[in-house]
Order: C-alpha cells, then structure tokens, then sequence
C-alpha cells in the first residue's frame, strides 16, 4: 500500500514519457493516453475504496520523515478528487482522438495532457504547501501551452490574460508561503495547523489568509478576479476547455478547502464570512455575464463561475452539512460541467459553428444529441431528479440551518437564472428552426462511437442523482473528516 | 557567425567543457554540483558549437533529438525512484548496492546518482531545443 499515493503522479508522468519517445506515431500517442488515463482512475477508484473507512493514506517520498519531508496524504476529499479527475481525463482523452486536429495532435496535446494531469493530481495528494505550489506550477505551465497550441489569434489573446492573472496569483500565493514560513517555521500542512491553532501569531495569520484566498480565489476564478477565466476558456478546442472547465478552477476551490479547514480556522468569523460574501457575488456576476452572451462556449463560462460561487458558499457557511454540500457540488459540477463542453464541441463538429444565432433545429435532426445535451443542462439548472438538485438542496439546507437568509435568497435567484441561460442554449440551438443561413450538418463516420464519452457522463449524471443517498453519504463523511483537522494531523505527525 | 577565432576556440573548448559537466555531474553526489548544473554546462557546449558553426551541424554532433533525450532523462529519473519499492519503502527512497570490482574493493552505487543522470539529460534536452529552434527562427 505504500506506492498508492504517489501513483497518481507516477502514472501519467510514464504515460507522458511514452508519448514523447513516439512523437511521430500519434496513434500510439492515443493508445497511451487512454490507457494510462483509465490506470489512473482505476488506481484512484482503489484510493477511494482504502480510505473509505476514514483512514488516511500518508506516503512520505524519500522517506523523509514529515515534517521535513515531502509528504503526500490521501484523504476522502482528496480520493474524491482523484476519481473525478481521473474520469475526466479518461473522458477528454478519449473524446480528443476522434475530434482534434492533426496539428494540435502532432504538437503535443496528449503529453501535454497528461502532463497537466500529473500536476492536478500532485495537487490533490500534496500535504506540504510549498510541494502544493510546484504542482500549481507544473498543472499552469502544462496548461498555458495547452490554451495556446495551435496558435490561433483568439487564443492567443486569452492566453495572455491567462498567463497574467494566474502568474499573480502564483506570486500571491508564493508570497503567502514565504510569510507563513517565517512566522511558523514549516510548511507542512499539518504541522502549520497545529502551530497555527496553538495561536500567538496576532493579525498575521488573517493577513496570510487573505493572500491565500485571493491567490486561490483567482485560480478558482472567483469574485471580483475571475475575468480572465470566460476570455480564455472559450479559445481553444472543445477537448482543451472542456478539461479545463472540469478540472482546473476546482484545483483552486480544493485549495481553499484544504487550507480553510485545516489551517485557517482561528478567525471563522472573518475569513469564512468574506468567503461568504465572495461566494454570493460570484455566483451573481457569473450568472448575470452568462444572460448577455449568444455564443455556447461563452455562456457555460460564465457559469463555471457561477457555479464556483456555490462551492465557495458551502466553505463559508463552514458547517459539516455545507461542506458535504460543497463536495457533493464539487462531484456533480465536473462531470456535468466536462460534459456540456463536450456536447458544444460535438456541435461545432456537426454544424461548424458555436453561434446560437447561426445554430437550430438539432432537436429535429438529432435527438440523441439533445438528449445528450438536456440531462447536465438541466442538471446544472438543479431540476429534480438530476445529481445538481441535491447539490443545491444540501448548500439551501445548511444556509436555512445557519440562518444565513441572504446567501439562501442569492442562490435561489441564482439557481433560476442558470435555467434561463440553459433554456436560452435549448431554446435556440435545438427547438427553434435552422435560420435559414445555417451551416450544413454532416455527420462524421465515427459519430456514435465519438458520442460514447458524453453518454456515459451523462449516464453518471443521471446516477448520481438517482442514488444520491450513497454519494451524499460519501461527501458526508469526507465533510466530518476535514471539519475534525486531528485525525489529517495524526495521520501526518505521527502519536505526538 | 563566420569568426575564425570563435571556431577554433569552439574546437577546443568542446570536449573539456563535455568533460567538466560529466565531473560536476559525477561530484554532485557528496559536493556541491549535480545534474541540473551539469547539464547546462553540457548544454551550453552545444549552443556554443551552433553559435560558431550552425544548427545543423550542432544537431549532427548531438546525434538524437533533443526531445528524445529530454524523454529519456524523465524516463531513467523515474525508473530511479522504483527499486526501493521493492524493498517496501518508499518512493525516491535513497538505495545502495555494494558492487564489488576486485577482491576487497567495492563501489557503492546508488539510485540518487541515476536521478541525477535522468536530470542531466533533461536539463540538456530542453535547454538545446530551446536553443536549436529560436536559433532555427532567424
């Protein structure tokens, strides 16, 4: 059991290594990233079954002990997190050898994906904040020439705000790190929590809080700096921003769960009201920027920060049931968020085009892309009985439960105005007539084979909604392990 | 870049240069060193061979595309990181073995060093694919 935890690293850095000595062979480049996608979410489901329990998986590489080494640490939310990803990088890999270019293909994407992969995964496992910062690093770097592969002049343009605002964060959270060493002497996440919760820091420990939740809230792309994300999720192809969308934020939403439920719990009522009220606009001006938009892409951006707003809100009511609500949010949102950017790049295969004025009449021509298209759609939208509902009955519940009327209010408000924006892509790209300027349908040859990855994360979808007991039990659990930090800080420190 | 004195220095220079990274990379183990700096010194012996003669003739010299040796390096600094699992510890652990080469005399050697190998060629692979293709742009 002592290799499970770095595994997750380990597997895509070969699958990486592979991919470059057959640079010219793309379809082997294909063969090794499906292949080592699937290992990855095979050892991941592992993960998950071996922390289930509530133990938690703790490697120390090099056998350093902690807390001078580097440690890895798996507990339920990070298995969570592993699956998830290790799904979604099996979905868009797939999805990736039928619909991307030969250029983009022979540049490198699947390295580079799997690459990104390693970094998301490092991400999750770290358990030492400097550790969790390189893989910030390589997950960005792996990620920028990922946003700007092909070289189009709209992608270019969004990578510079990309690159921009995610280099500031960094170096926010860089500076975080720098500060929080010298005031504790150690980086390992444990050991800081108990030094922190030993207390005789003063206002610091809040200032450091704040750096670190505006250094995480730009990567998860939260209010009032999350600009950047609808002007450069949309630029490149479907299979790049549909990773992105899925994984990447959340990277950033998990960051700041990590840190606010383990380290920054001295002064609740300031750093998680703030996140309260961050997470209130954000889902506002998410769903508000979405109402003006007419193309596919631009709209499920908007969204994505929306829907940010929501987690946020589960971290700041800080209560075991809005936590679980925020990871049971978390599972939901990146399958169905994955999914849709999927479906739109299926569209722009079909028609040509992500234009809700130059699209229409899908629904006649192709109701199994419809179908496909409805269940996340209305799943984000929180119609019963898709995984999204309880999602959002979970957060309203614990937001009743705290009394916390005007974040109730503000995400129901919000929660209509996501319908809205969903109806609007349904209303114009499947049920209105095809403008009579529209661009021809040609349906490729590998067409139900391409479909295959958004059925089955639709199908998930739908499961997770239907058997919401299990799952919601699952984030349950993975809620009361972070909101009790002595069992993550015995696990990391040993008996003392 | 056509300077007569910059080639015969460049022809000089070359195998020492090649020598003196492979000594850095070797003397890492215990001393100050290692395969980061070896690898730019490496490197930087290649880009000054494309500086005074051309591109071509330095890929020529470097034999294999220097993706393929950024690919290796990450290969062998991975495969350094597994012999200890075998044991059950734990990744990247640091391991022996006494290999003796001649009654009484022993040679330790360890996974740390082939880490720093796979770090050299990293380091050279991607320092003259950078080099080779900016140089290539002109």
């Amino acid at each position: 059991m002592i290799l499970l935890p770095v595994l997750p690293i380990i597997l895509p850095l070969a699958g990486a290594i592979l991919c470059m000595f057959f640079r010219k062979n793309l379809i082997a480049q294909k063969v090794f990233a499906v292949i080592f996608s699937s290992l990855m979410l095979t050892v991941a489901i592992g993960l998950l079954m071996s922390v289930r329990g509530g133990e938690i998986a703790v490697m120390n590489v090099g056998n350093w002990p902690a807390p001078f080494g580097i440690t890895l640490v798996v507990d339920m939310l990070s298995a969570i997190m592993l699956v998830l990803g290790g799904l979604m990088a099996v979905a868009v890999s797939v999805y990736a050898c039928f619909d991307l270019d030969q250029g983009r293909t022979r540049f490198g994407f699947f390295p580079l994906l799997l690459i990104m992969m390693m970094g998301v995964n490092g991400a999750f496992v770290a358990g030492d904040l400097f550790n969790l910062y390189v893989w910030f690093e390589v997950l960005l770097t792996a990620s920028f020439i990922l946003l700007a592969l092909g070289g189009e002049a709209a992608q270019l343009e969004g990578s510079i705000k990309y690159v921009a605002l995610n280099l500031l964060s960094s170096a926010l959270f860089l500076a975080g790190v720098g500060i929080l060493y010298g005031m504790a002497g150690t980086l390992n996440m444990a050991q800081l929590a108990v030094v922190v919760q030993e207390g005789g820091h003063g206002g610091l420990v809040t200032m450091v809080a704040v750096m670190f939740m505006l250094g995480f809230g730009i990567k998860a792309g939260m209010f009032p700096l999350f600009f950047w994300l609808p002007a450069s999720y949309p630029t490149p192809p479907a299979a790049v921003s549909a990773i992105f969308s899925g994984l990447l934020t959340k990277v950033g939403v998990y960051a700041l769960i990590r840190m606010f439920t383990l380290v920054f719990c001295n002064d609740i009522a300031f750093t998680h009201g703030l996140l309260l009220v961050a997470a209130g606009l954000t889902m506002l001006t998410g769903v508000l920027g979405a109402a003006s938009q007419h193309e596919i892409r631009r709209i499920l951006s908007f969204h994505i920060v929306s829907q940010i707003g929501y987690m946020i809100m589960g971290l700041g009511l800080f209560t075991t049931l809005a936590l679980a609500g925020t990871i049971f949010y978390l599972i939901h949102h990146i399958i169905v968020k994955t999914n849709l950017f999927l479906v739109a790049g299926a569209i722009k295969r079909l028609t040509g085009s992500y234009d809700l004025n130059l699209l229409g009449g899908l629904y006649e021509s192709r109701p199994g892309l419809a179908m496909l298209f409805m269940i996340p759609a209305m799943s984000l939208a929180g119609i019963p009985p898709l995984s999204g509902f309880f999602a959002k009955l979970a957060l309203l519940i614990a937001g009743v439960q705290a009394e916390a009327w005007w974040i109730v209010a503000t995400a129901l408000a919000v929660s209509l105005l996501t319908l809205y924006s969903m109806t609007k892509i349904w209303a114009a790209a499947f049920w209105k007539a095809a403008p009579a300027d529209a661009l021809p349908c040609k349906e490729p040859a590998d067409w139900r084979l391409f479909l295959m990855p958004m059925t089955v994360l639709a199908i998930l979808t739908v499961c997770i909604g239907v058997f919401a007991g299990p799952v919601f039990s699952l984030a349950q659990d993975a809620a009361a392990q972070l909101m009790n930090p002595a069992g993550y800080i015995h696990a990391v420190l040993g008996g003392g | 870049m056509t300077s007569i004195i910059l080639r015969t220095a460049t022809r000089y220079m070359f195998p020492p240069l090649l020598v003196f990274s492979i000594y850095l990379l070797l003397r890492g183990h215990h001393y100050p060193g290692g395969g980061f700096v070896g690898g730019l010194i490496a490197g930087s012996a290649f880009a000054l061979y494309a500086l005074s003669f051309d591109v071509a003739s330095a890929r020529k010299l470097l034999r294999f595309d220097p993706r393929a040796v950024t690919a290796t390096g990450l290969a062998i600094a991975l495969i350094s990181g597994l012999p200890p699992l075998l044991s059950g510890k734990a990744f990247l652990t640091g391991t022996w073995w006494n290999v003796p080469i001649r009654p009484g005399v022993t040679i330790a050697i360890g996974t740390p060093v082939v880490f720093d190998i796979g770090v050299y060629l990293v380091v050279l692979g991607v320092l003259l694919s950078f080099v080779f293709l900016l140089a290539e742009e002109e």
